[in-house]
């Protein structure tokens, strides 16, 4: 199963994408460089962590009109599967792919941290090797992670039972304390309506060996896997 | 032609840094200032001067250089 792994100048978990990948049997990680132009052959695409463009203007602006973007935009709306963490999920939002916005943390400060978060939705293409209300631990390392979005598209986002981590505490209760970043109503991490396009702030990439604090990462990719391996998300 | 772009975070969007320079204002003897919102300024020079430039500056301004999600955005045009 393969996962190309974008690069842009300026990723930075690039690597931690393809080991955390690789790590797993009958998964492929391969980089594609931002110029390239084609996504064939992939199974699923992976947009990393880090400050593609140097995150000039808005983190994501410019990276989103990087020539591989017209394949990924093309692709997503073909059904593959799309992961955007970190920088990647700013650079998912930024081209119109996930709706919202993410913007500087409530308290200015980066935040580099592990967080706790609950799995609000678990039938879905990223997280169904997850049981509903179960916690993850995963590593936060950003600056601009407070995710907005107006209440129009938050009322929708919560019928469509599109919100599906949120940062929670350690016994799973969703209070402004857990919160790393002040995102509105706790959000971590959302899909696009079709459910084939998942952005999060935490880093599964960051998570994906017990003796480095948590391999709960790894369940996200390995969902993707089995999403792909029931032919659930369209082929390549 | 030269143009300004002012870039300005939406009326319902949380800003931060404008808090923290509102609360240094108010800190540095003048407790008088309401509210700070920061947001971005950008000088433009372009080659020629016509309509359909300004009408694709428009474009650039939604598409790229704010993010009407978040941010408002004018467009001034000078002389």
């Amino acid at each position: 199963m393969k996962f190309a792994v974008i690069r842009f100048p300026g990723s930075n978990c690039d690597q931690d994408c393809f080991s955390a990948i690789n790590s797993i049997d009958g998964a492929q990680a391969d980089y594609v460089w931002h110029k390239e132009t084609s996504l064939r052959g992939y199974d699923a695409i992976v947009l990393p962590g880090g400050f593609a463009y140097g995150d000039y203007l808005r983190c994501g602006a410019i990276a989103r009109f990087s020539p591989i973007m017209k394949a990924v935009i093309a692709d997503a709306r073909a059904g593959k599967l799309v992961l955007g963490t970190c920088n990647g999920f700013q650079v998912l939002c930024e081209a119109g792919l996930l709706p919202g916005a993410l913007v500087r943390n409530r308290g200015l400060r980066f935040v580099c941290d592990m967080v706790t978060m609950r799995v609000e939705v678990a039938d879905s293409p990223f997280t169904h090797g997850c049981a509903q209300g179960s916690l993850l631990r995963m590593p936060v390392a950003h600056g601009e992670g407070c995710y907005f979005a107006d209440p129009e598209t938050l009322r929708q986002l919560n019928e469509d039972r599109q919100v599906i981590l949120r940062y929670a505490n350690d016994r799973g209760e969703i209070v402004p304390d857990a919160n790393p970043n002040g995102s509105i109503e706790n959000i971590a991490g959302i899909v696009n309506r079709e459910r084939n396009v998942f952005g999060l702030m935490p880093h599964p990439d960051r998570a994906a060996d017990a003796r480095l604090g948590s391999a709960d990462g790894l369940k996200i990719f390995r969902s993707m896997m089995e999403t792909i391996a029931s032919g659930r998300a369209a082929a390549a | 032609m030269k143009v300004n772009v002012i870039v300005k975070p939406k009326e319902a969007v949380l800003d931060p840094q404008g808090n923290a320079v509102r609360d240094a204002m108010r800190h540095l003897g003048m407790p008088e200032v309401k509210s700070v919102r920061i947001g971005k300024f950008m000088e433009i020079d372009v080659e020629g001067d016509d309509v359909d430039l300004e009408k694709k500056l428009h474009g650039l301004c939604r598409d790229l250089l704010s993010n009407p999600v978040i941010e408002d955005y004018e467009l001034r045009k000078k002389s």
